[in-house]
């Protein structure tokens, strides 16, 4: 093909600060990959980048059916970009059904793309409609580009001798050469990606190279793409960086904390929706020494992790809400026996099985209390993709150094989501200083404790001279023998709760975003972050005094939190429950008025509807 | 462990301050000083030791055992083990467990961690009976057996553990009566110099709640004459005098009487604990007359252990990473100036 550069230069381009585009198909279409490519060379160009991918519960659903359409979102911006973004400017769909269930999200006027080769009768009835959407006028509220892509695909690869099932498998390279075009993106990234993926099979990797460019050089020919859109790089701190998601980052920050601490990493885990890629990213890294344990059961990867941690590893295990009811109560053996370890939950859309691949933010009070007896552990929670590595790292330091389990909890919204993430090279993390026991030491006891954490020492197995018995009864204070006396038994609750409460000494003060007095505080914690920061940010922008607040640790929470409430005059404390954060905060500052707004959709806040919710909440009396 | 010397013991290192208190007369005494005493012969510093229990009165054992312990919730010490052994594989496991414990509440883990075949040393109390939550029935009680829950008979047929056990791949399976110290001192040795899951059932007598079970086994009076005591390599052969042995016929396996119709030692069939095949295994464990104690299997293989740290090495050997910071900067990644 010629490449005709003078073509493009007579279209318009279009200066724009951010976008948010979707591609949807059927779950065997490769709509993950477009998107992903689409990221990547988004992000090398230097923009900042937010995505979400969505894809439904079963793994190959019937071609063509509403329920087995898969998604995959991203936010590009020359601006910051903190969410992946509500409402569409450009959905890309590759049959009807994806049209179908993704029209509503695109902004009016805004730009589809379908392949019309895909609306054929039984596709239409398959995505239940009754006249084609392209032809009744449904979709005249939008910039419709009918392209025939399967054809062109076809059209482009009919020299190759390719067999037809992938032939038509590369049209999602139709489709991202065009989109790519409009963005004046470089397919470079791309294609070297080919010639990687698909080394031990060239005639792929040319299939896919000769797909993309067509897509490309059609629409830069095309009269129906009216204009191409520029988005400059936007201006992110210098360093280098990488696109991570948020398993990925809560893994990678299991990794730096093993070797910052100098422990061998252990993971129990069994297999669920949607913490599994942690396991996954985790098996992977033998060669640091992981010992990745997949259980047969998800009380078996708690216990088994209790039982790394007692042996003198770094020991996590990682599920998501209903594996964490079944965790409970090892839970409480890790905080009786005083042996440090993270529990991973990534919350899920409950309650029961509920909505697996669906975000939620459910599993607080579960977090907090879903434990006999009086079982206070530490809970702290991720807010974006990329601090998941963060907080994974200040989970394992927090156990370590306190010697109690600590519950991280993440959501599907950022362990799926990504975004650019400034590597962290591990000789900038701050320092772990386990409590394993120095032989030295006068207080070498493995039941004596610090008396400023009140943690105890970690004597490991293989210890000379500090054979001990830990369990799950109740022990006498001094000797950690098995005692049920009465007095001793109320201050070991109090002693282990004191322990969980001095933990805020070792942890930072909440800093508010935006106004640190004002009419208003928004409150969040956990994965909320991209959309209350931007929706904060909007208000801001029109001169509304809203701070925002968004809590990484729940317990203990910080110590000027009190402080913090006191400077607004209405607090809104948001959340993907029915208010369970609102709870845990009245339990604790019962003279505060907090104001509830939930969300339990299984989907994240919009933008614009938290914009608006606050605008009303500053107005009311 | 590797190449320092092993530290000389006696019982008394083993013994922890801790007072025992399990009923009088109860079988766990035997099995504890049994254990106490094998300790020492085993070749293992005591702080490499460590034991590890669920919940019911066999679970107290940790505690009374001067090494590392830890007593866990009820039926997840094989998992615990687990985790233990794949953190330090240097570590000596032991696991004590009850048949409420291993079979009801932890039969997950339970035949896991058989099947996984890690290094650990798992003694299975099995006294037919729930006793410290005090007489309900086990998954190990006879139908027809009167218990606080089952009032006018038990309905639910039991697991015969050995059974159950190689049906879970097994490797090393060892029963025995809760009134025999000597052989089992030399049964929980054996199993320590075993590499891979051990498993020792004891016949385990609960005074309180289940009296005499297994008399009609160990009592001394017919133990000769009702156990087969089987030792690799040996002609099964039993009886006070010596006198009787097993057959195979057909598919069963039948009593002979040595000297009656022809019989000789030769036509006996000797012990193989160590072919790979279990089937005659699995009929020596089914078998009622005489009950089949000590080393019925002891197949070695691999352990999973020791599967895992081949892969590992040969991960570490091939990868291109040796610090976490290799991984964050590698692949993917682009500037920002």
């Amino acid at each position: 093909m010629i490449i005709d550069n003078n073509k493009a230069t007579k279209k318009a381009v279009e200066q724009v600060n951010a976008v948010v585009i979707r591609f949807v198909g059927d779950s065997g279409d490769g709509m993950q990959l477009t998107g992903t490519q689409f990221t990547d060379t988004s992000a090398m160009f230097g923009n900042d980048v937010a995505t979400f991918p969505n894809y439904p519960s079963e793994i190959r659903a019937p071609q063509g059916s509403l329920y087995g359409v898969s998604g995959f979102q991203v936010h590009i911006g020359s601006v910051e970009i903190s969410t992946p973004g509500d409402d569409l400017d450009l959905l890309v769909a590759m049959n009807p059904a994806g049209l179908k269930t993704n029209l509503a999200s695109v902004k009016a006027g805004h730009t589809v793309i379908v392949d019309t080769d895909s609306f054929t009768k039984k596709n239409l009835q398959k995505a239940e409609y009754e006249t084609n959407p392209l032809e009744d006028g449904s979709l005249d509220n939008y910039r419709v580009i009918e392209v025939a892509m399967t054809s062109l695909t076809r059209e482009s690869l009919k020299d190759l001798g390719l067999d037809n099932k992938s032939i038509v498998r590369s049209k999602n390279m139709f489709a991202l050469g065009m989109v790519y075009w409009m963005y004046g993106r470089d397919m470079n990234h791309t294609l070297d990606f080919f010639k990687k993926k698909f080394k031990f099979k060239p005639i792929i990797a040319e299939a896919n190279s000769k797909v993309i460019k067509a897509g490309y050089y059609y629409s830069e020919t095309l009269e129906l793409i009216p204009n191409s859109y520029a988005i400059a790089p936007s201006t992110m701190p210098k360093g280098i960086y990488r696109i991570v998601n948020g398993n990925t980052a809560t893994a990678w920050g299991f990794l730096a904390a093993a070797e910052k601490s100098g422990l061998e990493l252990f993971l129990g885990s069994y297999p669920i929706t949607p913490a599994t890629d942690i396991l996954h990213e985790l098996v992977k890294h033998k060669h640091f020494g992981v010992k990745a344990f997949q259980a047969e059961d998800e009380i078996a990867g708690i216990t088994s992790t209790i039982g790394a941690a007692f042996a003198g590893d770094l020991a996590i295990t990682t599920t998501s809400g209903p594996g964490l009811a079944l965790k409970g109560e090892a839970i409480g053996l890790a905080m009786m026996t005083e042996l440090p370890m993270v529990i991973v939950n990534v919350q899920r859309g409950g309650p029961s099985t509920g909505m697996p691949t669906k975000t939620e933010q459910s599993d607080l009070l579960q977090a907090m209390y879903g434990r006999n007896g009086e079982s206070p552990v530490i809970v702290i929670a991720a807010s974006t993709p990329a601090n998941c590595f963060d907080y994974a790292y200040e989970a394992s330091r927090l156990a370590l150094e306190h010697m109690t389990p600590v519950i991280l909890l993440t959501d599907g919204y950022i362990a799926n989501g990504s975004e650019p993430w400034k590597i962290k090279s591990i000789k900038d993390m701050q320092k772990i200083t386990t409590k394993v026991v120095d032989l030295n030491a006068d207080d070498a006891s493995p039941f004596d404790r610090d008396h400023e954490t009140l943690a105890r020492n970690w004597a490991i197995p293989g210890t000379p001279g500090l054979e001990h018995r830990v369990g799950g009864l109740e022990k006498d204070e001094l000797s950690g023998n098995v005692s049920m006396d009465a007095s001793n038994h109320e201050q070991m609750v109090n002693v282990r709760a004191e322990k969980v409460k001095r933990v805020a000494n070792n942890i930072p003060e909440i800093t508010p975003e935006y106004q640190k007095e004002g009419d208003l505080l928004v409150v969040g914690w956990g994965g909320t972050y991209g959309s209350l920061h931007s929706a904060v940010r909007g208000l801001n922008d029109e001169d509304f005094k809203v701070g925002h607040a968004h809590f990484n640790y729940i317990n203990p929470l910080p110590k000027n939190t009190e402080d913090v409430f006191s400077k607004y005059k209405k607090i809104v404390v948001c959340e993907l429950n029915k208010g369970q954060f609102a709870q845990v905060l009245r339990s604790q500052f019962n003279e505060v008025e907090f104001i509830q707004y939930n969300k339990v959709m299984g989907l994240p806040f919009s933008v614009t509807d938290l914009m608006a919710k606050f605008k009303n909440i500053i107005k009311e009396d | 462990m590797e190449d320092t010397a092993v530290k000389k013991y006696t019982f008394k290192d083993f013994s922890s301050d801790q007072e025992v208190r399990w009923c009088p007369g109860c079988d766990d005494y035997v099995i504890l000083r049994s254990m106490q005493k094998a300790l020492p012969e085993m070749g293992v510093n005591k702080e490499d030791v460590v034991f590890i229990s669920g919940i019911g009165c066999s679970s107290r054992f940790p505690y009374y055992i001067d090494s590392y312990g830890m007593h866990g919730i009820h039926g997840r010490a094989a998992a615990i083990s687990s985790g233990v052994k794949l953190a330090n594989p240097n570590l000596s496991v032991w696991m004590a467990t009850g048949d409420g414990d291993s079979l009801a509440i932890g039969g997950n883990h339970f035949i896991h961690v058989l099947r996984r075949n890690l290094d650990i040393n798992i003694v299975l109390f099995n006294n037919e009976i729930y006793g410290l939550t005090k007489g309900q029935f086990s998954p190990t009680s006879l139908i027809g057996q009167k218990t606080k829950s089952s009032p006018f008979g038990n309905t639910q047929p039991p697991f015969q553990p050995g059974e159950l056990a190689l049906g879970a791949r097994a490797r090393f399976f060892a029963r025995l009566g809760g009134n025999s110290p000597k052989q089992m001192m030399k049964l929980f040795v054996e199993a320590e110099k075993f590499k891979g899951t051990s498993l020792i059932e004891i016949l385990q007598n609960c005074v309180i709640f289940n009296d005499g079970c297994f008399t009609k086994y160990t009592d001394k009076a017919v133990k000769e004459d009702k156990q087969i005591y089987l030792e690799h390599g040996k002609p099964m052969v039993f009886g006070k005098n010596k006198d009787k042995g097993i057959v195979l016929k057909g598919l069963n396996l039948e009593v002979v009487t040595i000297g009656e119709e022809g019989i000789t030692e030769q036509d006996l069939l000797v012990h193989d604990a160590k072919c790979e095949d279990n089937t005659l295994h699995q009929m020596l464990v089914k078998m009622e007359y005489p009950l089949a104690t000590g080393i019925i299997r002891s197949f070695e293989e691999d352990t999973f252990e020791e599967r895992e740290q081949m892969l590992t090495e040969e991960v570490k050997k091939n990868s291109k990473f040796s610090k976490v910071d290799d991984l964050f900067f590698s692949g993917e990644t682009y500037e920002v100036k």
